[in-house]
């Protein structure tokens, strides 16, 4: 229960810059906290209290005589082989985004969002 | 003003997402597909790390997916910034004596850790992608250090180049040797928790940590190339 709050405060704190703030790297950083939000909200999803890493290397995971691993010892691996998806495509994201500033900087001289007024109506 | 409305939308929002999701069952213990991944993972694939299994078997074509996301956004992003000097305006400075030396010290040994994380990304946490933002992350400190490094981008774009055709080789040649692409049974699976086990995981997480390092420091050098040189 603590890792769903703490993953919506992160979410909403991110959502919070990304609306308030006017400096376009400050909405970048936000976008990326909401991100990370995110993503700790599906790994707390697969977390079961007491239960060891998806990682066997004890003979004591296995059922006993057999290859087969105790799934009542291991906490659940597909969100966490999810998030890992989910980390690499919000780096190439950010990435894009401060290209997409730079490109920006280059036109006005300035990453204000206030000095971008053309598409205002 | 702005941020009283950015609070009651927040405040809106998230009222709505707590009823939603107080109704998730959190910290249940699991069934279904991840309880076939945790109980078959050893005994189907032989990688300790069933993290890996996942990714790079049971979804690997999904990560050959997220592989292409990587490449468009590297492509996108010099497309963007292709030829631009638009920080033109800002100086590479000198860096100090401390930061040249302790790049020329811990340089290799992070090459070193890069490699150390994806050639184990079967057995301990990491994997390709972790072990490839390592090597990047050593060379962004080569562009940190020394104003006038530069990367040669023919030989970083042919490096990445042959890393995906390798990862869909792979993936292909389960397709001749089983009935379905990626499949884990083109080499031998080894016994588990040693470093030659878990058939063809190893080679594709190699694959992608070189595809990954090459494609993130082309990444940084095509931002850092839009400042003035010099």
């Amino acid at each position: 229960m603590v890792f769903f709050a703490a993953s919506l405060l992160l979410i909403f704190i991110g959502l919070y810059a990304a609306l308030v703030k006017r400096n376009l790297i400050k909405i970048i950083i936000g976008l990326s906290i909401m991100d990370t939000g995110v993503n700790m909200l599906i790994i707390s999803l697969g977390f079961v209290k007491g239960r060891t890493a998806p990682i066997i290397s004890l003979k004591e995971l296995f059922k006993k005589g057999t290859w087969l691993v105790d799934v009542s010892k291991v906490v659940d691996p597909l969100p966490q082989a999810l998030v890992l998806t989910a980390i690499v495509i919000g780096v190439a994201v950010t990435a894009m985004a401060l290209s997409v500033v730079i490109r920006m900087y280059s036109v006005k001289k300035s990453i204000e969002i206030d000095d971008f007024k053309e598409l205002k109506w | 003003m702005r941020k009283i409305v950015a609070i009651i939308f927040l405040t809106i929002v998230g009222l709505y997402m707590l009823s939603l999701f107080a109704q998730i069952p959190f910290g249940k213990p699991y069934k279904g597909v991840s309880e076939h991944y945790v109980e078959k993972g050893i005994e189907e694939n032989r990688g300790s790390n069933l993290v890996t299994s996942i990714v790079v078997n049971y979804r690997g074509f999904d990560t050959l997916g997220e592989v292409t996301v990587l490449f468009l956004a590297a492509t996108g992003l010099s497309f963007l910034l292709f030829s631009c000097k638009c920080l033109r305006e800002f100086k590479r400075i000198r860096s100090s004596l401390v930061l040249r030396t302790a790049t020329d010290t811990l340089f290799p040994l992070i090459l070193v850790f890069g490699a150390y994380i994806f050639i184990h990304g079967h057995l301990t946490p990491g994997g390709g992608f972790q072990g490839g933002s390592v090597i990047a992350s050593g060379v962004m400190l080569l562009f940190l250090a020394y104003r006038k490094f530069h990367v040669n981008h023919k030989a970083l774009s042919t490096l990445e180049s042959l890393a995906g055709i390798s990862f869909a080789g792979i993936g292909l040649l389960g397709l001749l040797y089983a009935k379905s692409f990626l499949a884990n049974s083109v080499l031998p699976l080894g016994q588990w928790n040693k470093l030659f086990s878990a058939g063809v995981i190893p080679l594709i997480y190699i694959a992608v940590g070189f595809k990954v390092g090459a494609e993130l420091s082309g990444l940084i050098a095509d931002m850092i190339s839009t400042t003035k040189e010099d």
